[in-house]
């Protein structure tokens, strides 16, 4: 997905836009309002991630601008005020969602599809890996006839796989992806989400390999 | 609020004494000044007739064939006596020697003198007014200096000063009351403005800090003045206070929100298990921090807010479906799934920013502690002039024996280890539903997973 990153602090900038391009994603940064501005102009974005507080002013009346103008593109505000009161006027103003800094990846990305899928999200992110049509928005495959809902930790687990097909992944990063850091989990607690999705992508020319000793991976034959 | 004040003398009290002191010194003023004039009058009245009594006597008499004729006129006794039943005296005396009367009346003996001579005395008894005239007769060749005495007693005069005197008492009285009932009234106006002060700055909301606008004497322009810059300081002071922990807060997250993101995309590329294992703490050590430093936020902010509530109407229906739409994502991250059963519409006067506060942490610790692909519960009913929100889930329910001790500060359940929280959450809630009135239950349900109780009386 492409997304424009507006925040003025440098170091967040960079690791952020590091983080979610390890994920696939492409995505703009501006620091200021008056470069966000440009970037929309000449860019559809799937997602705007906007700071509150940038230099040139208040993210929120970026806001207001955005929602006057009619701009269909989401924006989730990324804020490091926690005032509860603070954080509402942000809803009030026509942002779509808000996360605290500093936030999990995980729960930004479940943000993401819930607000795109709210809006009905674009059709273009569908993604064909052989015979299967995935919609990582939804959640959902499709094998001709058949249609499968995944649960978001399968659907977490399947993206990862998608993103980089014939790339071995160890359990241990998989594990990073569907659990929380503070969970205590088992390297077998994979195992279940792994045997899941091989029910899901029986009779297709999809399969989740297991590499032994090292990981898993996902081939298309 | 008014217990620390150093309550000492009244405004109303002081103008009062002031006011009532200088009526007092007026009044005693009038009454003697009354009192001097009206005996002064008196005793003039009485030296005119005492002073024609004598007069007449004198020009009764003459010379008749070389003899002194003195015949005393009926009318110079019948002006004295037909007033009051004083009693006169009188004397004459011709060169020196008495003639008649009463010998021992003291009489005017220098020598020829033109104006009447006047004395008040002691005579027999009792206080006479005495007026004594002389005139010089020729008989043949010889002068004779006829003097005359005629008294009063001064019984009647008395009577009369005595009248004299209880008016001036009355006069004197009257005028003091007057004064009294304007001095109390004139206090009351003069009060009055102050009064008026201090009920609009009582009337006014916590968070009124608004300068005084209504029109004030110039005597109290200046405390107005003083407690209009006060109230502007404490405005600024406050707001600078709020500015200063949103600012605080940005200041520290935007660090840990580097250093979270780096570590997490950092760990996605080592694959060394112990450099992985490393990252992992640091990550759980950040969210740890900044959960905690939200929380206490919240609980500044609730603990605020609780202080001075302001209600406001809400629908409680509608606030906790935008909290669940909200909390789904996380939901959805451990394939939870939040059910609601909520009436059309469940209004309710409070802080919806407090209720939002509380639900959201009562439903945070529901998602932390339920189990994967589980199922929570909100519903929400309103009975018995109670709304109540139950929180349910289907985990492994609270630790025995832990249920009341949560609500208290940094407390945590003994199954908390290993999932991230400061122990606050329960608190605020609790915090919350007591300032609306209310409480926060736990019922125990055999086998059956974990229900928080979140009660608030509807009025």
């Amino acid at each position: 997905m492409r997304f424009l990153l507006v925040e003025d602090n440098q170091d967040l900038a960079s690791a952020t836009v590091d983080r979610l391009t390890m994920d696939g994603h492409v995505v703009d940064h501006a620091s200021t309002l008056r470069a966000a501005e440009d970037f929309k102009a000449t860019t559809d974005y799937d997602l705007i991630f906007l700071d509150i507080m940038l230099p040139d002013g208040d993210g929120r009346s970026f806001l207001s601008t955005h929602r006057l103008a009619d701009d269909p593109t989401p924006v989730i505000v990324t804020t490091a005020r926690s005032e509860v009161s603070d954080r509402v006027g942000i809803l009030d103003l026509g942002a779509d969602d808000y996360v605290t800094k500093p936030f999990d990846f995980s729960e930004l990305e479940a943000r993401c599809r819930a607000v795109l899928r709210r809006r009905g999200g674009a059709a273009r992110n569908v993604k064909m890996l052989g015979d299967i049509e995935f919609d990582p928005l939804s959640g959902t495959l499709r094998l001709g006839e058949k249609q499968i809902k995944l649960r978001n930790r399968e659907l977490r687990l399947f993206e990862v796989f998608a993103n980089a097909p014939d790339q071995i992944f160890p359990k241990s990063k998989l594990l990073d992806r569907l659990f929380s850091y503070g969970d205590e989990v088992s390297e077998n607690a994979i195992e279940v989400y792994v045997g899941r999705l091989r029910r899901h992508l029986q009779g297709s020319s999809v399969e989740i390999q297991t590499v032994r000793g090292v990981g898993y991976m996902l081939s298309v034959r | 609020m008014n217990s620390a004040i150093n309550i000492q003398g009244s405004i109303r009290r002081r103008l009062l004494l002031t006011l009532l002191g200088g009526a007092l010194v007026l009044a005693i003023i009038l009454f003697l000044v009354f009192r001097s004039l009206s005996t002064q009058l008196a005793e003039e009245s009485q030296d005119n007739i005492l002073r024609a009594s004598a007069t007449a006597i004198l020009d009764s008499a003459s010379v008749n064939q070389g003899e002194l004729d003195l015949d005393l006129p009926y009318s110079a006794f019948s002006m004295l006596s037909n007033v009051t039943n004083d009693s006169v005296y009188y004397a004459v005396h011709a060169n020196g020697e008495f003639l008649t009367g009463y010998d021992d009346l003291p009489i005017d003996t220098a020598p020829a003198q033109p104006a009447p001579w006047f004395l008040t005395t002691q005579y027999r008894g009792d206080a006479i007014r005495l007026v004594s005239m002389s005139r010089v007769l020729s008989i043949g060749d010889n002068p004779v200096r006829l003097i005359v005495a005629v008294a009063q007693t001064q019984g009647g005069q008395s009577e009369v000063m005595a009248r004299v005197l209880r008016i001036a008492a009355l006069v004197g009285a009257g005028v003091f009351l007057l004064v009294v009932i304007l001095a109390i009234l004139s206090a009351r106006t003069a009060i009055s403005p102050l009064t008026r002060l201090a009920a609009s700055v009582e009337r006014r909301g916590p968070k009124e800090l608004r300068p005084v606008a209504a029109p004030v004497p110039v005597e109290m322009a200046p405390l107005v003045t003083s407690l209009n810059s006060f109230m502007e300081r404490l405005n600024t002071s406050l707001t600078r206070t709020e500015e200063f922990i949103a600012d605080a807060a940005h200041r520290l997250r935007t660090p840990l929100a580097i250093v979270r993101t780096r570590a997490e995309a950092t760990l996605l590329r080592v694959d060394k298990e112990e450099n992985r294992a490393a990252l992992k703490d640091m990550i759980r050590a950040i969210d740890e921090s900044s959960r905690a430093a939200g929380q206490m936020l919240d609980h500044a902010m609730v603990t605020l807010r609780t202080d001075d509530l302001e209600r406001t109407e809400f629908d409680l229906s509608q606030l906790i479906d935008d909290m669940v739409e909200r909390m789904s994502p996380m939901a959805e991250l451990r394939d939870i799934s939040i059910e609601t059963v909520l009436p059309e519409k469940l209004a309710l006067s409070g802080d919806p920013v407090l209720f939002q506060s509380a639900l959201r942490n009562i439903l945070d610790n529901a998602l932390k502690f339920s189990p994967v692909e589980g199922t929570i519960t909100v519903e929400a009913i309103s009975e018995n002039g109670y709304a109540e929100v139950q929180i349910r889930d289907n985990g492994k329910g609270f630790p025995e024996g832990d249920v009341e001790r949560l609500k208290g500060r940094y407390t945590r359940g003994d199954n908390a280890a290993g999932i991230v929280g400061s122990g606050l959450g329960l608190t605020i809630a609790t915090d919350v539903a007591q300032a609306h009135g209310g409480s926060l239950a736990f019922p125990v349900r055999e086998g059956e997973g974990a229900c928080v109780v979140f009660s608030v009386p509807l009025s």
